[in-house]
């Protein structure tokens, strides 16, 4: 066993109001700069959707993640030796026009423009060349299914779905969607890291977060076409590729990433799993009706002696034990088993996951009866406007049983709540949905109480990073007595 | 006197420069050693470009290197008829290959407006040295036909007196000025690499074809932190 600590998150996406806070917060701490205008390291998508970078999800075009290959694994494109024949120039690369030619508008013009009979505008100009653009698309440009006909129609997650449940989809007084916030998922066997050829992307060994150190690129790029959830970012100024750093200064000094504490529908939880290492290449490389269990396999029950132990011996800290053990990501993951990774048959094991929405549970129109009621236990899961099996091509790896699963969990808590605070359902129906699902009157409460009563210390629990003993975990503090700051080193701008 | 300004002088400040600079650079300003790719602002184009001259240039440079390591055996190939009509057909459709490349990437450059943005004044130098590089080479090989033989006879024992320290330019001294020229505009090319974005293939990722597919860096040793007595923190390894 070799126990190691990764910083993980659950989003849950019933509480996600698509207000795109996060993403707000995250570009004007780190994004709101020349050359990354265009990077949103937290965006936002409606689902069904092509998101951003438009079809980011299809493989055939990215080329990213792993693939399996015989016994090995193997990344899709990138990787030696051809990934280094491809240096010169990478087909596989999504360019600016993929997400979007980002721009401002000319505001001067509002104030300067010569009196005329018309009002003056703020025509838009692009943020790269500097001059009047038409502009055709943005990263949010599907928001709430706008332009369905060229978005949602053409996700690539309907694609084994009939075209009947497509059609209920899309009805438009039946239209059906849902949020999917997504970020780096700093994940435990991540592409970027395989596929950089200068070893500039890495996984930080304390906590888990993959980074990228600015010092080493040398702006090959391979790790953007390698990411298959495309959240590593060229910046077309710098030459070096940029992602999510799961704002570690922040979580070094014990404060939610940015994204996280922000979110106004306190949809995010942040905390610690413990992962046996040694696991990795053979969960990562099962068969893939197979691949959700094994991932839930790889973390450890941090309450066990054994793995107590074991951690201590790799130098894990107390207190990262005890963050462990307070973790809300292991409740949602492993103890309740209602968060699912998003695509795990990319293979790269993210360590994010998604409690996924409870679209169903809406009525439909039947002799122009609007519908809402049910005899059935679960009916309003089987017979849901949105088929099943979409949610499962998002966050199941087609495996439609698992998202039934947690959704008959998700609709027993209500059930169970129903039952203590109006009490109008029957007691044989919570106690049917209890055996079925296997939770029990405190589970339930307790899932309750997590989802919807949360306070910050409880939807973040960050293992310390012992500040006392490293400065942004890298710099000694004796070596760096007086100094203060994080920041760069040197200026992005072009020497030579 | 201006021979031996051009011949010796240049040479070996250009040498010095390029190895005192691109260490320097390396080690000091690392950070500004990148490809500085512009395929994310234009793709299509640069492939042609791209792909034509990298594959001429990087093959050319090491005929080049081959022929100035092992003189002799290029000699002895080339006495043989057939094969130094191979080598000599082939050097010279890399010289198209990669002259053809170095004139799409500075069309692309004109015309593609986003590009403007990132081009600094030294990429401009760069591409007109490589295009005068590339064209005096071509230029070279079609006017003193049987370079790759002649190569390796009377340029390399001059290359090598200046890398031996005991310049001798009795021989470059009687050759055509075009080959004078194309030598000369070398080593002002080498001395400009440091200060230029073709420091990039000095850092050519050799490394990537043996390391572990992952890559993970402690900042700190953590059993050594846990076990330690002292009050300092433990060891940190050497890993960053
Ligand atoms: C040995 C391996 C080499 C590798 C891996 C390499 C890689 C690259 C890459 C990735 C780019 C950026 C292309 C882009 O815009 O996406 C580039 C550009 C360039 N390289 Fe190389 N290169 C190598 C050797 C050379 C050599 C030997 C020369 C010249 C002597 C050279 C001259 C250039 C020039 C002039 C550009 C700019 C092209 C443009 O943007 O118009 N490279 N190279
Ligand atoms: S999501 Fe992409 S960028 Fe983030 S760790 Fe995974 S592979 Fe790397
Ligand atoms: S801030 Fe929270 S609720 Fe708003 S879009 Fe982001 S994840 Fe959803």
């Amino acid at each position: 066993m070799d126990i190691r600590s990764q910083t993980a998150m659950v989003f849950h996406l019933d509480k996600c109001i698509g207000c795109h806070t996060c993403s707000i917060a995250c570009k004007n701490i780190w994004t709101d700069r020349k050359g990354a205008e265009y990077m949103w390291w937290n965006n936002v998508e409606t689902k069904p959707g092509t998101g951003y970078p438009s079809h980011w999800e299809n493989q055939q075009i990215y080329k990213g993640g792993w693939v399996k290959h015989g016994q090995r694994l193997k990344l899709r494109v990138a990787g030696n030796p051809t990934g280094m024949i491809k240096l010169f120039h990478n087909p596989d690369m999504p360019v600016m026009d993929d997400y979007y030619e980002p721009w401002t508008y000319d505001y001067d013009h509002l104030f300067e423009a010569p009196q005329g009979s018309d009002q003056p505008t703020a025509r838009t100009i692009s943020l790269v060349t500097g001059e009047p653009i038409d502009v055709k698309g943005g990263p949010n440009w599907d928001d709430d299914l706008s332009g369905t006909p060229d978005y949602a129609r053409n996700d690539i997650n309907l694609n084994n779905i009939s075209a009947e449940d497509q059609e209920s989809m899309f009805q438009l007084e039946r239209m059906t969607m849902h949020y999917l916030p997504r970020m780096c998922n700093h994940c435990l066997n991540p592409s970027c890291v395989a596929a950089c050829p200068s070893g500039a992307v890495y996984k930080r060994g304390e906590d888990g977060v993959v980074l990228i150190s600015q010092e080493k690129c040398r702006g090959w790029r391979l790790c953007v076409t390698a990411c298959p959830y495309k959240k590593s970012y060229y910046n077309w100024t710098s030459g070096k590729s940029e992602k999510c750093l799961l704002c570690y200064p922040r979580l070094e000094t014990g404060q939610a990433p940015a994204c996280m504490h922000s979110c106004v529908g306190r949809i995010r939880y942040l905390g610690v799993l413990l992962y046996d290492a040694d696991k990795i290449k053979e969960y990562a490389n099962c068969p893939e009706d197979e691949l959700i269990d094994r991932q839930l396999d790889i973390y450890l029950n941090p309450f066990s002696e054994e793995v107590i132990r074991e951690a201590q011996k790799n130098g894990i800290a107390d207190s990262t034990i005890d963050a462990a053990q307070k973790s809300p990501v292991y409740k949602f993951v492993k103890e309740w088993k209602i968060a699912l990774p998003l695509h795990a048959e990319f293979r790269t094991l993210p360590s994010l996951f998604y409690v996924p929405p409870m679209l169903p549970v809406m009525g439909t129109m039947t002799n122009g009866v609007y519908e809402s009621t049910t005899g059935n236990l679960w009916g309003k899961i089987e017979d849901s406007r949105l088929p099943v099996q979409y949610l499962a091509n998002l966050f199941s790896a087609g495996n439609a049983d698992k998202i039934r699963n947690v959704l008959k969990k998700l609709m027993t808590v209500r059930y169970h709540r129903r039952k203590v605070t109006v009490d109008d359902i029957d007691d044989r129906m919570i106690r049917d949905s209890f055996a079925e699902t296997g939770l029990t009157a405190d589970i339930a409460d307790a899932i309750y109480r997590l989802t919807s009563l949360a306070k910050y210390d409880e939807r973040f629990v960050i293992a310390p990073a012992h500040r006392e003993e490293a400065i942004e975990m890298i710099e000694s503090t004796d070596d760096r007595k007086g100094n203060t700051g994080f920041g760069e080193k040197m200026g992005t701008r072009r020497v030579f | 006197m201006i021979n031996s300004f051009l011949l010796i002088g240049l040479p070996y400040a250009a040498i010095l420069i390029f190895l005192i600079g691109s260490i320097l650079r390396y080690y000091y300003y690392g950070y500004s050693v990148t490809s500085h790719s512009s395929q994310f602002l234009e793709s299509n184009k640069l492939f042609w470009g791209s792909r034509l001259f990298h594959s001429g240039i990087v093959v050319l440079l090491t005929g080049h290197l081959i022929g100035f390591l092992l003189p002799k055996s290029i000699i002895i190939l080339t006495s043989m008829p057939l094969w130094l009509m191979v080598i000599e057909v082939s050097a010279f459709a890399f010289g198209i290959i990669s002259f053809i490349g170095i004139v799409l990437l500075i069309i692309r450059r004109i015309t593609v407006k986003r590009l403007h943005r990132v081009t600094s004044t030294m990429d401009l130098v760069v591409y007109f040295l490589l295009f005068i590089q590339v064209l005096s080479g071509l230029l070279v090989a079609y006017f003193h036909r049987w370079g790759t033989s002649w190569y390796a006879t009377a340029l390399v024992p001059y290359l090598k007196s200046i890398f031996t320290l005991t310049p001798d330019i009795s021989v470059i001294t009687t050759m055509p000025l075009l080959i004078k020229g194309h030598a000369i505009s070398a080593f002002a090319f080498l001395g400009l690499i440091p200060f230029t974005r073709l420091m990039h293939f000095l850092v050519y990722p050799v490394n990537y074809l043996r390391r572990r597919v992952q890559l993970v860096i402690w900042n700190r040793d953590l059993r050594e932190s846990r076990a330690s007595r002292k009050m300092r923190e433990g060891i940190k390894p050497r890993n960053n």
